[in-house]
């Protein structure tokens, strides 16, 4: 069965959300989603560890060898991908029972958990596979489900962010298609390793340079860059808490995957770079971005929608590093990847025990709340010193990387907008932690006097997320090895 | 996708050229009046229309798998579903309130992208163009060896690509999921107050001669599609198509007492998991997902096997989401005229 993880990695929730429908309790949904989870997670860790071991895993879906049929291929860079996107899911799911319990109505929790699978899995087919169609099929599974997910949010204004999205979103799938159907038509192939090799030679036509550009833009759009970020901030406000804590920490960087997946080892780097003006484009759009974005943050007055615009920004720090177009660029890149889910996912969550309690998040229901909830709210701390950049945090070593990668290339103004980027952080958490310790519970709203600390049950995946924000701050050897040998990999392929 | 030998002469003007431009033509007109219409029921029909055109078109193109699926679910369910969307919100355009500007500079953005992209195409049917000189090749000499299918085109769907036809039934079962938990959950399902249309005597009378052979064209294009156009996507989309019009003549609640709604649910799960399980058999007797020559000791027979099962996987999983969808339109209706 070993030589059948890639796949097994991928089916187990895909197979597990149609038997889910069996289920009738939402207790006994959940059990079974996480026991899901947990298992993807073992297998993905193992997925990795063989990578590393034995280099890249090709497996032929079907029993056709590429490019006649589809194949999945494993290297280092979708494995810790992948190790991400389950171990995050994992998290989250953990947490979701109360938490949905309290804000999806009773008869559509079992529903919630099936689109919870569905969107995992499709999350994991878009990394897994080596084929640039079935991206795309898996693209729809991942976002068909995530509509249903956010609308399923108690706000009213979910459906309309659910709306936002779809429409936003249906146009960015649609133009990766055209993308991948134009460069079906100069190859005649689907795969993305046969791509690599048949597209250099077509590479000066104007038909792959619109590819190019329409793939581009479709991911940007599914990443959320600066300008194309708008549809994120009120999904991410208005969805449940659970959802919003899952797709920050996963979907916009599988997005993420994706454009570097397409510009590195579809496109390859002579052409992305050297030929197009990418590098440039995502430079000023990343650090306009990133300032602001910042800035619209620090404006919000409500908490859930401070932290997705925050999303935005870090987003564009991910992008940044991959705009140099370096190893080191690239590594930082990665390695902001991994730790800003892993700085989101602690925030939602905790966010999400709040809501739990108080039923919102807007500035005027927080007063005061550090001192009802304690833990919770130490939680957020600590993701918020992470988001700043603060030593001993994950978000220092992101910054550290970055920061190298940018001198290495002698950007120097753009270390200057990291470190602005940084103040405005700065500022932002500030608001928050000003809020939650310093005002008055009096002058919140009625029942503030009651509120508790959130359930153990969500608090408990809260701190593993939040200590793993300072664990890996302290110990970087995993996320630097493995960005290290993804970006050589990649690099190394392209030349 | 795949366009094996086009009939198309290049630059000569032989019918299928005019057939071509005049098609081409009707489409561009029916974009526009789609734009430019301001009810919205027009604009549903026309969308039908539109749908229907590039169903011709694909025929031409000798893609008539594609032309089928698109004729069955572009011109048919989804105008249906349209149309039941509309009954819900009045069929009059709310008043400009987007910007219209910007979205007509992304659309002209776009627009020239494409322009621009066509430029270097290879010459349309040129049998040298690159879809024709890699892998369509072993597709087309090597299938019939290999699979043992005389329709191409569901050998490449069901089993060289059958990954991506798993996919995709994956996305309709999470549509219908989607609809579920926004609009189905709830148990209360009122009495429906939408009048059925039993008492127009030719609807009636029309829809009985007709329903019966639906389904049974239904079934055929389900078995058939080893050997001519069709496969689970259309069959499905067909049976689908004849229970709505049922619903339609004889009244939601005629149909609910014939079609129980907790069995439609698990009838759209099990086409998915049918579908899987056929790839974990293949898994079980050790080779790769699936991979039907596991299936069966001769690897021929495998194949014909694993197509059957998995073609059937996909049309009940299509046909149950979409009459799933429409009865949840449709009882919306009443839950909506209800509550006035």
């Amino acid at each position: 069965m070993l030589n059948h993880l890639p796949i097994l990695q991928v089916i187990l929730p895909l197979l597990a959300a149609p038997t889910c429908l069996l289920l009738k309790e939402a207790r006994l949904a959940w059990a079974f989603t996480t026991a899901c989870c947990m298992a993807t997670l073992a297998i993905s860790v193992m997925l990795l560890l063989q990578v590393i071991d034995s280099g890249v895993i090709v497996y032929s879906l079907g029993g056709w060898q590429a490019p006649i049929g589809i194949e999945y291929r494993i290297d280092s860079l979708n494995a810790f991908v992948m190790v991400l996107v389950s171990g995050l899911s994992s998290a989250v799911i953990l947490a979701a029972r109360e938490s949905v319990a309290k804000e999806v109505g009773a008869d559509k929790q079992v529903l919630f958990y099936i689109a919870y699978l569905l969107c995992f899995a499709g999350l994991l087919g878009i990394c897994a596979t080596g084929d640039a169609f079935n991206v795309f099929v898996f693209l729809e599974i991942s976002s068909l489900s995530a509509y249903t997910l956010i609308a399923l949010g108690s706000d009213r204004r979910a459906l309309w962010a659910a709306y936002q999205y779809l429409i936003m979103g249906t146009i960015g799938a649609t133009f990766i298609l055209i993308g991948i159907g134009m460069i079906y038509m100069m190859t005649g192939t689907l795969n993305m390793h046969d791509l690599a090799e048949r597209l250099p030679e077509a590479a000066h036509t104007k038909t792959v340079f619109t590819a190019f550009t329409f793939i581009i833009i479709g991911t940007c759009l599914k990443l959320a860059l600066f300008p194309l970020h708008l549809w994120l901030p009120n999904a991410y406000a208005y969805s449940p808490s659970i959802v919003s804590a899952f797709m920050a920490a996963t979907a916009t960087k599988v997005a993420v995957y994706v454009l570097i997946r397409f510009v590195f080892s579809v496109f390859g780097v002579d052409f992305s770079i050297d030929h197009m003006p990418l590098q440039q484009i995502l430079l000023v759009l990343s650090l306009i971005g990133i300032v602001w974005v910042s800035i619209v943050a620090i404006y919000q007055t409500n908490l859930k929608k401070l932290l997705a615009y925050s999303s935005v920004a870090q987003i564009g720090y991910i992008i940044l590093g991959f705009s140099v177009g370096t190893v080191l660029g690239l590594q930082a890149s990665l390695i902001h990847l991994f730790n800003h889910a892993l700085m989101k996912g602690a925030l939602f969550l905790a966010i999400a025990g709040v809501v739990y309690r108080i039923g919102g998040c807007e500035f005027s229901q927080l007063s005061g709340i550090g001192k009802k909830m304690p833990w919770t709210m130490a939680a957020v701390v600590v993701g918020g010193l992470s988001l700043i950049g603060v030593p001993l945090t994950t978000g220092f070593v992101s910054k550290w990387y970055l920061v190298s990668a940018l001198i290495e290339a002698g950007w120097w103004p753009a270390v200057a907008v990291v470190m602005l980027g940084s103040l405005l952080a700065v500022i932002y958490v500030w608001k928050v932690v000003e809020v939650a310790y310093f005002g008055s519970p009096e002058d919140g709203y009625e029942g503030a006097y009651e509120v508790k600390e959130a359930p153990l049950s969500i608090l408990i995946p809260t701190w593993m997320l939040a200590a793993s924000n300072i664990y890996f701050g302290i110990d970087t050897r995993f996320t630097s090895t493995i960005g290290h040998l993804a970006s050589q990999t990649l690099f190394g392929a392209g030349s | 996708m795949l366009n094996v030998g086009s009939h198309c002469a290049i630059g000569g003007l032989n019918i299928d050229f005019l057939i071509n431009i005049v098609l081409l033509g009707f489409l561009v007109c029916t974009a526009l009046a789609i734009v430019f219409t301001k009810n919205l029921l027009a604009s549903a029909m026309l969308t039908g229309i539109y749908s229907l055109l590039t169903a011709g078109f694909f025929v031409v193109m000798d893609a008539v798998d594609v032309a089928f699926t698109e004729a069955s679910v572009g011109a048919g369910i989804a105008t249906i579903l349209m149309l039941s969307t509309l009954k819900l919100t009045g069929f009059d355009e709310d008043p400009a309130r987007h910007n219209v500007k910007a979205g007509l500079l992304a659309v002209c953005g776009v627009g020239v992208l494409l322009l621009y992209g066509i430029v270097d195409m290879p010459v349309f049917g040129s049998p040298t163009a690159p879809v024709h000189m890699h892998v369509a090749p072993h597709y087309i000499y090597q299938s019939m060896a290999e699979i043992g299918m005389p329709n191409i085109v569901t050998s490449v769907l069901a089993s060289y690509r059958g990954y991506d036809t798993f996919g995709e039934t994956v996305v309709v079962f999470t549509a219908g999921i989607g609809v579920l938990a926004l609009l189905g959950a709830s148990n209360h399902v009122p009495q429906s107050r939408v009048a059925p249309m039993s008492q127009h005597i030719i609807l009636r009378v029309v829809s009985k001669v007709l329903i019966p052979p639906i389904f049974l064209f239904a079934l055929y294009v389900q078995f058939h599609g080893d050997y001519g156009p069709g496969g689970g996507f259309q069959a499905g989309v067909i049976f689908a198509a004849a229970i709505i019009l049922y619903s339609m003549i004889f009244g939601l609640d005629t149909a609910r007492s014939v079609i129980s709604q907790p069995l439609i649910r698990l009838l759209s799960a099990f086409g998915v998991m049918l579908y899987g399980c056929v790839g974990i058999v293949s898994l079980l007797n050790g080779h790769n997902f699936l991979d039907y020559s596991a299936l069966a000791h001769d690897p021929l027979h495998g194949q014909h096997y694993g197509i059957l099962l998995v073609e059937l996987g996909v049309g009940i999983t299509v046909a149950s989401v979409m009459i799933l969808i429409f009865f949840n339109f449709a009882s919306r209706v009443d839950m909506v005229q209800e509550e006035q």
